[in-house]
């Protein structure tokens, strides 16, 4: 199947000389839930930015649905939802208004039904009549989006929609872009919640310093950069790690009470074999024994630091 | 033709007005009735009549066209300027509209405003002179095309301030001074010759000339020429947009 966002070689130099994207390549499938990931200044906002046709590209090429975002823009932009990461509203408006608006601005005949449902939807209709600005920090966000889903998108680009939101909130928004998958619609999503990533998204990106440093399906990712943990409970606890068992990667806890010995599970073996005959023969025994794989938020903390 | 797109921004900078609308219509009302009471019956008491016309008549078109320029360069600046500044911007420059369609849609909702200001301030002239109106269509093309021509420039400006003293201060500092000098309050031929000379580089002339001669039939120059002057001044404003959207100028990164 044919990506419905197609990035090549997409560059970006601002005004200022700073180069903020560095040829980004990327596909996006139909239907799919993308979360890109990255640190601050990464590029992530310029990245959607281009594609939503705010700021201009200064190389490569993006494809919509087929539409080149320049040369076919109506076509492209069209499809596409964006809920930009900066909360920007009209403060004397009003939330039906507002939304309406977005309709009317994105081509579509004026259609209530869609409005209320969208409103419905975002838990905002009790505040269809109420002016922006009387407004909490949450429903604007809630309101932005309303905003980029009144015109039926086939995209939806949400620049952190969570940030700032509070918990029972992010769960509702976590709980409305599923719906929308369901309906199709593909999804990219920029956080820093890794939580959210973890929680929502079929494939990560992880963008750093305007490059793309890794896409992976997330279960894949989590399974071949994750890291895992044994802990073994003692039943005696240690001063010191024997010296039979230094050629391990083994960790003392500050009690003694525990060993922690941390493997890689794309390694050829893991070790564990070797370590636990060596713990057999040293006599040391253990009452108990656990494996914890690593998050998601390591594996990006890893690989931000030390950029492949 | 995103006509839904065209009539989305168009309502809702006609309702941005609808929320001023005391502001938008008394404070034009008093400042007329003000330039009636001062020029009209103070000064026009001495005067008493130009060209075969009563001083008081004389100026109801010039007052006209000073509003209408002011009107029309402040609505459609702040127009486009306010989302620049607030940021919704982003909406307009991510919907699937033309450059076209946003100049359509953000002129044409300032230029309406200041027309209906211009009729306006035209009906309270009619309480303090007796109006007559020689070529009416004339008089309604020439509101029109300095409405939409004005509203270019306020586009324009609009895009080009970085910040609210800009956008104030060039409608003070140019628009005004030019609709003053341009005739609004006497005739070009009272100038002495250098300066009517001077006077000819002023576009305003054009526009209120060639409105004056709508009403009254006289002008200080040709209407064939006020016609010509005030299209070369729309599409010199035209081109300008043109380029603006064609760089990105001050709209886009
Ligand atoms: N208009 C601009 N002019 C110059 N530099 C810019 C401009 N906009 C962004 N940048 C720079 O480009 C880089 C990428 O910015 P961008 O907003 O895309 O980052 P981001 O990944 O979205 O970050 P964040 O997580 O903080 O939102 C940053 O270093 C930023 O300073
Ligand atoms: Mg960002």
């Amino acid at each position: 199947m044919a990506p419905i966002l197609s990035i090549s070689g997409l560059s970006k130099t601002y005004d200022t000389g700073f180069q903020a994207l560095k040829s980004v390549s990327l596909d996006i499938e139909k239907g799919e839930v993308f979360a890109l990931l990255g640190p601050n200044g990464a590029g992530k906002t310029t990245l959607i930015s281009i594609i939503c046709g705010i700021v201009n590209g200064t190389g490569g090429s993006v494809t919509v649905d087929g539409h080149d975002i320049v040369r076919d823009f109506r076509a492209a932009r069209s499809l596409i939802g964006l809920v930009p990461q900066e909360l920007t509203t009209d403060a004397f408006e009003t939330v039906w208004a507002t939304v309406s608006f977005s309709r009317g601005l994105f081509g579509k005949p004026k259609a209530p039904a869609i409005v209320e449902k969208v409103l419905r939807d975002l838990s905002l209709w009790d505040k269809k009549d109420s002016k922006l600005m009387t407004l909490s920090g949450g429903m604007k966000r809630r309101v932005l989006i309303a905003k980029a889903l009144a015109h039926e998108p086939r995209v939806l680009f949400l620049d952190e929609p969570t940030a700032g939101v509070d918990v029972e909130l992010r769960r509702d928004m976590w709980r409305v872009i599923r719906e929308l998958r369901d309906t199709g619609v593909t999804i990219i999503l920029t956080t820093h919640y890794i939580e959210e990533a973890e929680e929502m998204a079929d494939r990560v990106g992880v963008i750093n310093k305007g490059e793309i440093v890794l896409v992976e399906n997330k279960a894949e990712l989590m399974r071949k950069l994750g890291r895992k943990q044994l802990t073994l409970h003692l039943a005696d606890p240690l001063d010191a790690i024997p010296g039979a068992l230094a050629a391990h990667n083994l960790e003392l806890s500050g009690d003694g009470s525990e060993l922690v010995y941390t493997y890689d599970t794309q390694g050829e073996r893991t070790g564990i074999t070797a370590l636990l005959q060596d713990l057999n023969t040293a006599g040391i025994r253990f009452r108990d024994l656990q494996t914890r794989q690593s998050s998601l938020e390591e594996i990006f903390v890893n690989l931000v630091r030390t950029p492949s | 033709m995103n006509i839904h797109a065209i009539k989305a921004i168009y309502r809702f900078e006609m309702a941005r007005t609808g929320r001023t609308i005391f502001q938008s219509i008394v404070s034009p009302v008093l400042s007329t009735s003000l330039y009636f009471i001062v020029f009209g019956a103070a000064i026009g008491s001495r005067i008493s009549e130009v060209d075969g016309v009563s001083y008081g008549a004389f100026i109801v078109p010039g007052l006209i066209m000073l509003s209408l320029l002011t009107q029309s360069v402040s609505n459609a600046s702040f127009g486009i300027y306010f989302p620049r500044f607030t940021g919704t911007i982003y909406e307009v420059l991510s919907a699937p509209v033309s450059y076209l369609e946003i100049v359509i849609a953000y002129v044409g909702a300032a230029a309406t405003k200041a027309i209906i200001v211009g009729l306006i301030i035209l009906a309270t002239a009619g309480l303090f002179v007796p109006l007559e109106i020689q070529h009416p269509a004339w008089m309604m093309l020439f509101l029109v095309l300095t409405a939409i021509t004005f509203s270019l420039l306020g586009f324009i400006l609009g895009i080009w301030a970085d910040n609210f003293e800009k956008l104030q201060f060039v409608p003070l500092l140019i628009i005004t001074p030019l609709a003053f000098l341009g005739g609004s309050f006497y005739s070009i031929s009272m100038l002495p010759p250098f300066w009517q000379t001077v006077t000819l580089f002023n576009p305003v002339v054009y526009l209120i000339s060639g409105f004056r001669w709508s009403f009254y039939g006289q002008a200080d120059v040709g209407v064939e020429v006020s016609l010509a002057m005030t299209f070369v001044f729309l599409f010199a404003c035209l081109a300008v947009i043109a380029w603006i959207f064609k760089t990105g100028y001050r709209l886009k990164a």
